[in-house]
């Protein structure tokens, strides 16, 4: 074959490489789904999360009082989390937990895992 | 009826104290006014009465109940709780008839932390009555079941904190309510509390005056925001048989009052910050006021009973 045919040759293949696996020019890997519940006025929100197993959720107090994120089948606990402070959790399991905070139990949520 | 509307009109319960005398000298109570029950008539003394010091005789018994210090907090409901503790101290100090000892009736940190109970501590040896009795807060107990609470004020006490003392004929019994609160839930006692609470209780004769101090309250303030014991009814069935029971709780950051039957219930004001009044708010949280009006709504409560007299004076005064 002649050198320039090569050449062409070879730019076809890898075009073709690239067309056929678009993920080979790029770096990024893939990161975990995450998804957020904020605390404030003495309320979980959303009151209900439902989620993807394998999901990080991270529980934010935004609330001038300490509040903890706390299980009810003792499968999650926070300590206890004072202005700004964060928790996070992956559950495995799908699943209903549903949790409240020890400190003011009358804080109720739910996190629904499937 | 009598013309002289300071005796007793009605004496239902046939044990000298009139409901609507009562209540009257609580309304006294808001000018600064000790109301005391004698001989079936009720007296107003004002507290900076300096011949009231000496009309004081052995026997009677008077005492001071603070509560919710939150050592530790430092949002802008106020920034400088140790200065407004400072200021219920020297509330304390200045009253006319010294209190024999003083009452903490729980939320003495805001994060359970060792500096913020030694803050407290520091503070509190500048009180003239340097016996305190403490009962937990929930803020008391956090991360480790209240075993740091327990090694720093649980000596002589039971289980998570739980005692009894006596004071002059009057019987002292601190719960506490604040441990392994259910979801959903309200302040709770649990069943090895009330077994103790009616062993401790029942050879006394039922002329004893009661005093009971816990941290939430044991009546049923406001169910939503937490305002209540689950088994308190178990506790009070315990008492019902007493002439003068008298209720001293915190939690609420407000004074609150009711009378039902024997019994006296009654919350004190926070040294730290105030809250809503119930359902007044989205939620219980500290309620933030113009600055110059903080101090006039945190308060110390003193308490004086006139040995032979069935109640017990219950007065609370403001910082400010």
């Amino acid at each position: 074959m002649k050198r320039s045919n090569w050449i062409l040759c070879i730019a076809a293949v890898m075009l073709l490489a690239l067309v056929a696996f678009p993920a080979l020019d790029r770096k990024v890997a893939a990161t975990p789904p995450t998804a957020e519940v904020t605390i404030d006025n003495f309320t979980f929100s959303p009151a209900t999360l439902t989620v993807k197993a394998g999901t990080q959720v991270t529980w934010t107090n935004h609330d001038d009082m300490p509040h903890t994120v706390t299980s009810e089948d003792q499968t999650f606990k926070s300590k206890a989390l004072d202005t700004d402070e964060k928790f996070s959790f992956t559950p495995s399991k799908p699943g209903t937990y549903t949790y409240y905070c020890s400190i003011h139990p009358k804080m109720t949520g739910k996190l629904v895992v499937e | 009826m009598q013309k002289n509307s300071d005796s007793i009109l009605f004496d239902h319960n046939h044990d000298g104290i009139d409901r609507r005398g009562f209540l009257k000298c609580m309304a006294w109570a808001g000018t600064g006014a000790l109301c005391v029950l004698q001989g079936g008539v009720l007296k107003s003394y004002s507290l900076s009465d300096p011949s009231h010091a000496k009309k004081a005789a052995a026997g009677d018994l008077s005492f001071v109940q603070i509560s919710d210090s939150h050592m530790g907090f430092n949002k802008p409901a106020n920034p400088d709780v140790a200065a407004t503790l400072q200021a219920a101290v020297q509330k304390i100090n200045a009253l006319t008839v010294p209190p024999e000892f003083i009452l903490h009736t729980g939320d003495i940190s805001h994060l359970s932390k060792p500096g913020e109970f030694d803050n407290v501590d520091q503070i509190l040896k500048s009180a003239r009555p340097q016996d305190v009795f403490f009962v937990p807060g929930e803020h008391d107990v956090l991360e480790d079941d209240g075993n740091q609470y327990r090694e720093r004020y649980g000596k002589n006490t039971r289980g998570s904190g739980w005692h009894s003392f006596d004071k002059k004929g009057v019987h002292f019994i601190g719960l506490v309510n604040v441990m392994n609160l259910k979801a959903g839930g309200l302040g709770s006692l649990g069943g090895e509390q009330l077994e103790w609470l009616e062993d401790d209780t029942k050879h006394l004769s039922k002329s004893t005056p009661i005093v009971v101090f816990a941290h939430i309250p044991l009546w049923s303030v406001y169910p939503e925001w937490g305002w209540g014991t689950e088994d308190s009814a178990q506790a009070l069935a315990y008492l019902k048989r007493f002439g003068s029971v008298t209720v001293l709780n915190g939690h609420i950051h407000q004074t609150m009052q009711k009378v039902e039957g024997n019994v006296t219930f009654h919350t004190a004001a926070s040294t730290a910050f105030p809250q809503p009044h119930p359902g007044a708010a989205p939620s219980a949280g500290p309620m933030k006021v113009p600055p110059e009006q903080l101090r006039s709504l945190l308060g110390v409560t003193d308490v004086n009973h006139v040995h032979g007299s069935h109640a017990l004076a219950v007065i609370d005064s403001t910082l400010e």
